[in-house]
């Protein structure tokens, strides 16, 4: 038997009480929080206890009960109310108690929340009159109950009220030996606070959390899907909708620039987080700014929106200096060089900007410096003397990101000068005990200089007004909505608009003229900056609030500099400014369960994804499936090969190619004439529904929802021609030929409505379909028009083009060289799982699936001699796979020998298996047939 | 909805006598009467209490063992599956299914009350899943397919069918 347990955990305080009180013989380990333990169990779950049998427990009351029943003290019937009492009726309470106590310092708010179980407490135990819950003798309610109440009970700070039966009854605990010694165990002697990197990872209880997270996150497609029952009414609707034309005048299909808002259009001005110069973007980057906005502004031409999509790179500061110093280039060189590669890459992954500019540009000059007279006029710039460390033996000034050295708060060694990425507070880079140059590792020295601040305090009022209205009638995602109430919610402090350095926008103002202004004030007028290289007019799109919406996209650090500070720059300076009304931010994109890390040259970057061979669209495709929208996600190379071979393969792929080789075979490539039946007009509803919720997922920018619904569509197809069989049915009568018609010229139909929704997600694929059908380009703006309109695009007679299949199989081998490859200097028998601090202290929730192994063409698997638990591991993955596959066909009523196949293949891996893990080959043992 | 579960529990342990209950508070905490002794309050309290009216005890398991699994579960349906919000559920269910893997009853091999009032807690669920997601979570559906047709449970829950059924029946009937 053994018991795991985490210090800080409040669970663990009740076990390790019981564990005590009994004298149970029993392994106590201690896990970091973390630590998945139960096998079954997604998310980590402590305390929990390993049973002989080899079972789990993982309910605290069922290990406290179970302790002590193997000491011979069953629990009775009023035992089991309190623990009953105490899982459902007290723990919620407590829950929340503790994450005020600890979390959000409102000590003085925890009696109104724990008064009611309080209450009941008191009067149960007055009305009883026995010194115990449940009697004359301690039980395994008192203790459960006792270390679920001590870390609160036992605090002095917190005013609880003065309720005297339980006050009697938890000393009576308190005074234990038993107790005392658990709750040193678990709490460590720092009391509430003991329990605050526990409480942390939790996630936060019902009542703060469920009003703003929960839109955000579901994630529609997959969860609320269910069997569409379609009424008669939307049956004839959508018969109805199809009968329609195509509108009479296509989409204007070169754009013409410049591109400026219109009167009585939806004006759309998007933008990407303006990458650094730098770097070479990878792929967590790229889903996260341009590709994310890049979907959005093609879908919003589909939709006959006007939108300007600019993006540009980010040039100045000073790791454009260093880059420079390292490679022997001036920084204009660095940024021409790099510039250029970012342009490719974007280039590559068909990102469709309207502009691509960058920063270093005469006009970031001109805008960035009439921002600022326009802030110092109005009193919003204050001066101050800051204490700033110099590399004497580099003779300058060090930004932030160059000094590391010892984290004033927690200690942590490796602290950078703006951030701890241990305990993730903010630094000021003069407060870093130890600190070291980056690049030289001489100790700096503090020098002081005059600077200029932002004053945020004096526009905090007029911040919230406007946040207020932004974010209740825009598009917000949840993350930015709470990064930026977290930042108003700590006050907002004067920021410094300028730095000690020579390779930014220079600080026009006489008293700083050897100064530049700091990244963060400059950058993000870039995006004005950008526009006004693109078009003269670009106060039509940045001072026309009224006109004009604005969407930023970015992963989530940059949350703050586009909700707070950027918008205070702009509100400030009182020029009619347009301010975002839509601010999309993602999640973070892990690599294999681990962070993408250039200096590690772990990860795919922008540059290398076309070496893969791998086509662009493919890589659109499976960054957005995977998009981190709602929470981290995970690259990973399995994964990729997956989707690719089940999704876009067998799923979306098949189907078109099958309609269109169906009309090609058996009606000499014209679309054969149609005569709708209950059932098509059925299909016609659901795919209508589809594209409906399509739609409206994207409107509100939720793409990777969005995309399920593209994929089911074809799910849905791929359904129809496999009941109706039109390839046995062209042999039949007039009647069965006919039938084979109409199925053939609803699907190829179907497969014209998916290359439009395609678009956005795939530009080249939804082009070659529609050249493979030979589709008009009007279906293109008629289908998303309004609430959708899936219309007969291709009426009888149509002639198509020449139909090729669309996707190839990624093969096993090929993307296991890719994994290797692209997996850096990490070991291959490492844990999957590892991650770097930093990373747990970015995001909240790490992702932990791990990746599948070698899913797509497992039967290849060569046959193993001996026990093997790796590859065993990898042949369990395979044999779940295959038998999903093997499912998926049957259920489709796949042709008979394709399965027996299939079949055979899944056998022959289980024999694998077997002999991997030991075993003597054996069938396994079958499952009750259903009727 | 947990007073219909107590009474369909009543059914199935054959009790004569229909105890009385009342609820309170705003979650409906079941509340049973009794002659002899204070109220019992609580879903799990009450069906074990009634389990043992019934001389039933092996249905709370038949080892210290499988006494802490099925109070464990019964735990987990009254803290965990009921109220869990929608993004839970899947979660909930694909942890679940995991556990169910290389199991016929939640308590191993032996049917338990735990089975019981999990298949009445998460009924609900699966009436909700697409076809694809019922294949998705196989050892669940397995699971509960056969719990509905344990004799004599079912009784206030309608059955859910967990085989894949044609969306186009027109050629077939």
């Amino acid at each position: 038997m053994k018991l795991f347990v985490s210090e800080g955990n409040p669970h663990c305080l009740k076990v390790l009480a019981a564990l005590e009180v009994t004298g149970a013989k029993c392994d106590v380990q201690y896990v970091n929080h973390e630590e998945r333990v139960v096998p079954f169990l997604s998310r980590p779950a402590l305390p929990a206890l390993l049973l002989p049998s080899g079972l789990h427990l993982f309910s605290s009351n069922a290990i406290c009960r179970y302790l002590f029943e193997v000491n011979g003290q069953d629990s009775s019937e009023l035992c089991n109310q309190w623990l009953e009492w105490e899982a459902t009726e007290l723990q919620p309470a407590l829950l929340q108690a503790l994450h005020m106590a600890v979390l959000q310092g409102k000590g003085s708010e925890v009696s109104k929340v724990l008064q009611g179980p309080l209450n009941y407490l008191d009067q149960s135990l007055s009305k009883k009159n026995t010194p115990y819950l449940t009697g004359e003798a301690v039980s395994v309610a008192d203790v459960v109950l006792w270390a679920a109440l001590y870390p609160i009970l036992s605090d002095s700070s917190l005013a609880l009220g003065d309720r005297k039966s339980v006050k009697i009854w938890f000393d009576h605990g308190a005074a234990m030996h038993s107790l005392q010694c658990a709750a040193q165990k678990v709490l460590q002697g720092k009391g509430l606070q003991g329990m605050k990197s526990y409480m942390q990872k939790q996630p936060a209880p019902q009542s703060s959390q469920c009003r703003d997270t929960q839109p955000c996150n579901s994630s529609p497609a997959e969860s609320e899907e269910g069997e569409r029952l379609v009424s008669e009414e939307e049956i004839e609707a959508a018969a109805l909708t199809w009968s329609k034309s195509l509108n009479a005048c296509p989409l204007v299909a070169n754009r013409q620039h410049p591109i400026l808002p219109q009167e009585g259009k939806r004006n759309l001005l998007v933008t990407s987080a303006l990458p650094y110069v730098n770097n070479v973007p990878h792929l967590g980057n790229i889903i996260g700014c341009v590709l994310s906005a890049d979907v959005f502004s093609r879908y919003g031409r589909l939709r006959d929106w006007n939108v300007l999509f600019v993006c540009g790179t980010d040039e100045y500061g000073t790791a454009t200096e260093n880059k420079a110093r390292e490679e022997g280039l001036t920084p204009q060189q660095i940024c021409d060089k790099y510039h250029a590669v970012h342009s490719s890459i974007y280039k590559w992954f068909q990102i469709d900007f309207d502009y691509f500019g960058r920063t270093t540009t005469e006009k970031q000059t001109e805008i960035a410096q009439n921002i600022f007279w326009r802030l110092h006029e109005h009193g919003f710039l204050v001066e101050d003397t800051v204490e700033q460390l110099r590399c004497e033996s580099c003779q300058r000034f060090l930004a932030d990101r160059f000094v590391e050295g010892t984290c004033p708060h927690c200690s942590y060694p490796e602290a950078r000068g703006d951030q701890c990425d241990k305990c993730g507070r903010l630094i000021n880079a003069v407060e870093l005990r130890e600190p070291q140059c980056k690049v030289c590792r001489q100790t700096p020295v503090i020098r002081s200089s005059k600077h200029l601040f932002l004053d945020l305090p004096k526009l905090e009022t007029q911040l919230e007004q406007w946040l207020d209205k932004s974010t209740s009638t825009g598009d917000w995602t949840a993350n930015a909505k709470q990064i930026t109430r977290s930042w108003l919610r700590d006050g907002l402090k004067p920021r410094c608009i300028t730095r000690d350095l020579k390779w930014g926008t220079p600080v026009p103002h006489p008293d700083f003229k050897e100064k530049v202004f700091y990244v963060w004030f400059d950058a993000p007028i870039g995006y004005l900056s950008i526009t006004a290289n693109y078009t003269d007019k670009w106060e039509t799109w940045w001072k026309n609030p009224h006109q004009v919406e604005l969407y930023n996209f970015m992963a989530k650090d940059n949350v703050p500099f586009h909700s707070v500070v950027f918008p205070c720059s702009l509100l400030g300076a009182q020029d009619n400014y347009t301010l975002v009304n839509h601010l999309v931010a993602t999640e973070y994109l892990n690599y294999e369960d681990t962070k993408f890390s250039k200096s590690r040259g772990v990860g795919v970057f922008g540059d290398m994804a076309k070496d893969t061979g791998i086509p662009s669209d493919v890589w659109r495709f499976y960054l957005l499936y995977v998009r981190p929208e709602g929470q981290d996600s995970a690259f990973s190379w399995a994964d990729m090969a997956t989707k690719n071979n089940s999704e876009l393969l067998n799923n979306l792929g098949n189907f078109i190619n099958r309609a269109g080789m169906f009309v090609t075979k058996f009606f000499e490539g014209c679309v054969p004439a149609m005569e709708l039946q209950h059932e098509d007009k059925k299909l016609l509803a659901l795919v209508g529904w589809e594209l409906q919720q399509y739609i409206q997922l994207m409107d509100k920018v939720k793409i990777r929802d969005a995309l399920k619904h593209i994929l089911n569509i074809s799910r849905h197809g791929n359904q129809y021609i496999q009941v109706n069989e039109p390839w046995k049915k062209i042999k039949g009568g007039d009647t069965e030929r006919q039938r084979a018609g109409t199925v053939t010229g609803v699907s190829v139909n179907i497969s014209c409505l998916l290359s439009v929704m395609l678009f956005p997600y795939m530009p080249s694929v939804s082009q070659t379909i529609r050249d493979q059908l030979n589709a008009p380009q009007s279906c293109i703006n008629t289908m998303l028009q309004g609430t959708g309109a899936f219309v007969c695009a291709l009426s009888a007679g149509h002639r198509i083009g020449t139909v090729s299949p669309l996707f190839q199989k990624l093969e096993v081998d090929q993307i296991e060289a890719l994994k290797k490859r692209f997996g850096g200097q990490q070991p291959e028998d490492e844990p999957p799982k590892k991650k770097t601090t930093a990373q747990a202290a970015a995001s909240a929730q790490p992702a932990t699936v791990p990746a599948p192994a070698a899913p797509a063409a497992a039967a290849e698997v060569v046959t193993v001699s001996g026990v093997d638990p790796e590859k065993a591991k990898q042949l369990t993955q395979a044999v779940a796979e295959q038998g999903e596959k093997v499912r998926a066909l049957k259920a489709q009523k796949a042709e008979k020998a394709v399965i027996t196949a299939e079949v055979a293949k899944l056998l022959d891996l289980k024999k694998q298996l077997a002999l991997a893990e030991g075993k003597s080959p054996e069938p396994a043992p079958q499952k009750g047939k259903k009727k | 909805m947990a007073l219909r579960e107590l009474s369909s529990l009543e059914k199935f342990l054959g009790l004569k006598k229909p105890n009385k209950y009342s609820t309170q508070g705003d979650k409906k905490v079941p509340v049973l009467q009794s002659n002899n002794g204070p109220a019992l309050v609580g879903l799990v309290t009450i069906a074990c209490h009634l389990v043992k009216e019934a001389k039933r005890p092996e249905l709370l398991g038949d080892s210290a063992e499988s006494r802490a699994v099925v109070q464990q579960w019964l735990e987990h349906r009254v803290t965990k599956l009921d109220g869990c919000t929608k993004e839970d559920v899947k979660t909930v269910l694909k942890d679940f299914n995991l556990y169910l893997q290389d199991k016929v009853y939640l308590a191993g091999n032996q049917f338990t009350l735990a089975d019981i009032f999990m298949y009445y807690g998460i009924h609900s669920l699966i009436v909700e899943l697409a076809i694809q997601e019922k294949e998705q979570y196989m050892n669940v559906t397995r699971w509960f397919d056969h719990i509905q047709h344990y004799p004599g449970i079912r009784h206030h829950l309608p059955p859910v069918a967990v085989l894949r059924n044609r969306i186009y029946t027109g050629r077939h009937h």
